[in-house]
């Protein structure tokens, strides 16, 4: 599937980051920072070509799997899933309340395209690799991504499983780990320290990436170089800036856990929109749909 | 149903039965793959290993790591059976079984060897006496205590046929053999072992064979005992439990767990709610154990056919 033009995938990210921050107010609650930080790194893999899928069937034995392990960032993808097409775009505003599919961390069985129950750190890339084995065993060459968060990693349960995917040289399982730098309770450096990072997946024999995470072609190109990549899974390190886009919730890890209040909600958006919020229910929504029409479907 | 006078007859061990089911059980359907962690030749699934190599991963010491991989198998539709230690598989892996297999109700079997204290020897760490009321607690799970190797045998099949999570728990020492083969076993619906109309007896695992011994003392003593092998303790099989209840008006409820949250609490929550009577207990209580000879522990811990014979009289005056 051909890459848009960065451009548009750049738009897209700007649609996405306002679907989620609208969700998020309208809840008064949930994870604003890390679903911004981690905005071009599902841009990329559901809008840049990069995961074969079929929104009109997910079960779709062969499609590629996407698991957001650090689960409390679920607005961003429900944004990513909704532009798809797996539910109504409109469904991502009733985030977090109740008789809603839109569940303030990851549902797997209860929103289409959800591939797994995360929230509870750290479980997403044993998960993963359950999935790239089960494709092995079966001669499928559909490829598992797993968005981990990097206060996440230091959940033991992350290590066991990178252990495990680079002895087993699962080259079709890729992590991205959305390095923004913060956890809850503050800077990851300053609780418990991750460095070196490149070297502790590349000493569990992972092909390791870092890039710019807010620049959605080398974000792109990394995906892809991973596709290539042969007898060892790849680690993306993606570096990114937790509330990336909202100027107030940039480096501020207060928004770590915390919604915007309605004046900040409008700040944000004109932020976003550069200073128009119809634009996001206008052109920038129709850049999104434009994207939908040219896409070519995988089969089934 | 046995009608005879019980003589244990000692068959395999229910982890060996575990086995060679799986074995059998990988013949017949691709989708099988077994996980270990490090205990393959403890759980016996080294029994499938040997055979399917390519079905077979021996993850190292790596509990969450198994059920997390398991739950991605699942999810892929395979159809995952992870063994281990209970004690490692229920109680390191639980965070892991809550998000991976119960809450997505995923298609994983979980096989918790060396059950209780009847381990023996390694003593308490290695002993599990939560796990029955830990995957109780997991919602959707099915919860299973075959008593020997017909049931396990039977057990392991009945886990691959449905679909959903289901917790078996094998036992370490040989266990003696209660049931005639072929067994109709259905999860959820208890074995009536022996008929009575005095006292009932619900029991699972190794307590199965001491209570059959312990209905036969009772019997001589003049006391009519039915012996119900409550294999699964979640489903619990409400409509036996509610006609012993009016036939026999009194339980002894005897498992190798603890007293919160086992086969006693399930049936004593079921009782109140249904036909009511007395109940005694035979189980570990809230406590733990030690390292000692299987037979030693257990008479010391008192989970033997004496100590049902001593709870069922005290229970049968309270009718």
């Amino acid at each position: 599937m051909p890459s848009p033009p960065v451009e548009q995938l750049e738009s897209i990210a700007r649609t996405l980051r306002v679907h989620a921050l609208r969700a998020i107010a309208a809840a008064n609650s949930g994870h604003p920072g890390g679903s911004l930080s981690a905005a071009e790194i599902v841009t990329a893999l559901y809008f840049g070509g990069v995961l074969q899928h079929d929104p009109r069937n997910p079960d779709w034995p062969d499609r590629d799997r996407f698991i957001l392990s650090k689960g409390h960032g679920v607005p961003i993808l429900y944004a990513a899933l909704g532009e798809r097409g797996y539910f109504p775009v409109d469904e991502i505003m009733t985030l977090r309340q109740v008789n809603s599919r839109m569940q303030g961390h990851p549902v797997q069985g209860m929103t289409p395209g959800i591939e797994a129950s995360t929230g509870s750190l750290g479980q997403g890339l044993s998960i993963g690799i359950g999935h790239a084995i089960a494709g092995r065993l079966d001669g499928r060459h559909f490829r598992t991504y797993v968005v981990l968060g990097d206060g996440e990693c230091q959940e033991g349960q992350v290590w066991e499983a990178a252990m495990c995917a680079g002895n087993y040289e699962l080259d079709t399982l890729c992590a991205i780990v959305d390095w923004n730098r913060f956890q809850l309770d503050g800077a990851v450096e300053d609780i418990q320290s991750l460095e070196p990072m490149r070297e502790k997946f590349a000493s569990f024999k992972w092909n390791v990436l870092e890039v710019d995470g807010h620049d959605v072609q080398a974000v792109l190109e990394a995906l892809n170089a991973a596709k290539a990549e042969r007898g060892r899974p790849t680690c993306i390190i993606a570096h990114t800036v937790k509330g990336k886009g909202v100027s107030f919730m940039e480096h501020n890890n207060e928004f770590h856990g915390k919604a915007p209040t309605g004046e900040q909600l409008q700040v944000a958006l004109a932020q976003l929109n550069g200073g128009q919020e119809a634009g996001v229910r206008g052109g920038r929504r129709d850049g999104v749909r434009g994207l939908r029409e040219q896409s070519p479907k995988p089969s089934p | 149903m046995l009608s005879t006078r019980y003589t244990p007859r000692i068959g395999r061990a229910t982890r060996e039965a575990y086995g060679d089911a799986l074995l059998e059980l990988g013949r017949k359907n691709r989708d099988v793959v077994a996980i270990d962690a490090d205990l393959a030749k403890s759980t016996f699934s080294w029994t499938f290993g040997k055979h399917f190599p390519e079905r077979f991963f021996n993850i190292g010491i790596q509990e969450a790591n198994m059920v997390g991989i398991a739950s991605g198998l699942a999810s892929s539709g395979k159809i995952p059976f992870i063994s281990s230690f209970a004690a490692f598989a229920l109680c390191k892996g639980f965070d892991q079984l809550r998000m991976g297999a119960a809450y997505p109700h995923l298609n994983v079997k979980v096989a918790g060897s060396h059950g209780g204290i009847s381990i023996g020897e390694d003593g308490v760490s290695q002993q599990s006496v939560e796990d029955v009321a830990l995957a109780c607690a997991l919602p959707g799970f099915i919860v299973c205590i075959p008593a020997d190797e017909v049931s396990m045998t039977a057990a392991v099949h009945a886990a691959a046929a449905h679909r959903g999570p289901v917790y078996l728990r094998l036992g370490r020492p040989k266990a003696a053999i209660v049931h005639d083969a072929p067994l109709d076993f259905v999860f959820g619906r208890a074995i009536t072992v022996r008929d009575g109309d005095a006292l009932t007896i619900v029991a699972n695992g190794l307590l199965v064979a001491q209570a059959l011994m312990a209905a036969e003392r009772l019997a001589d003593r003049g006391i009519s005992v039915r012996v119900l092998d409550m294999h699964t303790v979640k489903p619990i099989d409400v409509d036996a439990l509610t006609r012993a209840s009016r036939e026999t008006g009194a339980f002894v409820v005897a498992e190798e767990h603890l007293h919160h949250g086992g086969l006693g609490s399930v049936v004593a929550a079921t009782l109140a709610q249904t036909v009511p009577a007395p109940i005694a207990f035979v189980n570990l209580g809230d406590r733990y154990a030690e390292s000692g000879k299987p037979d030693d522990l257990l008479r010391k811990y008192g989970m033997t056919a004496d100590a049902i014979v001593t709870a069922a009289e005290s229970v049968v005056r309270q009718r």
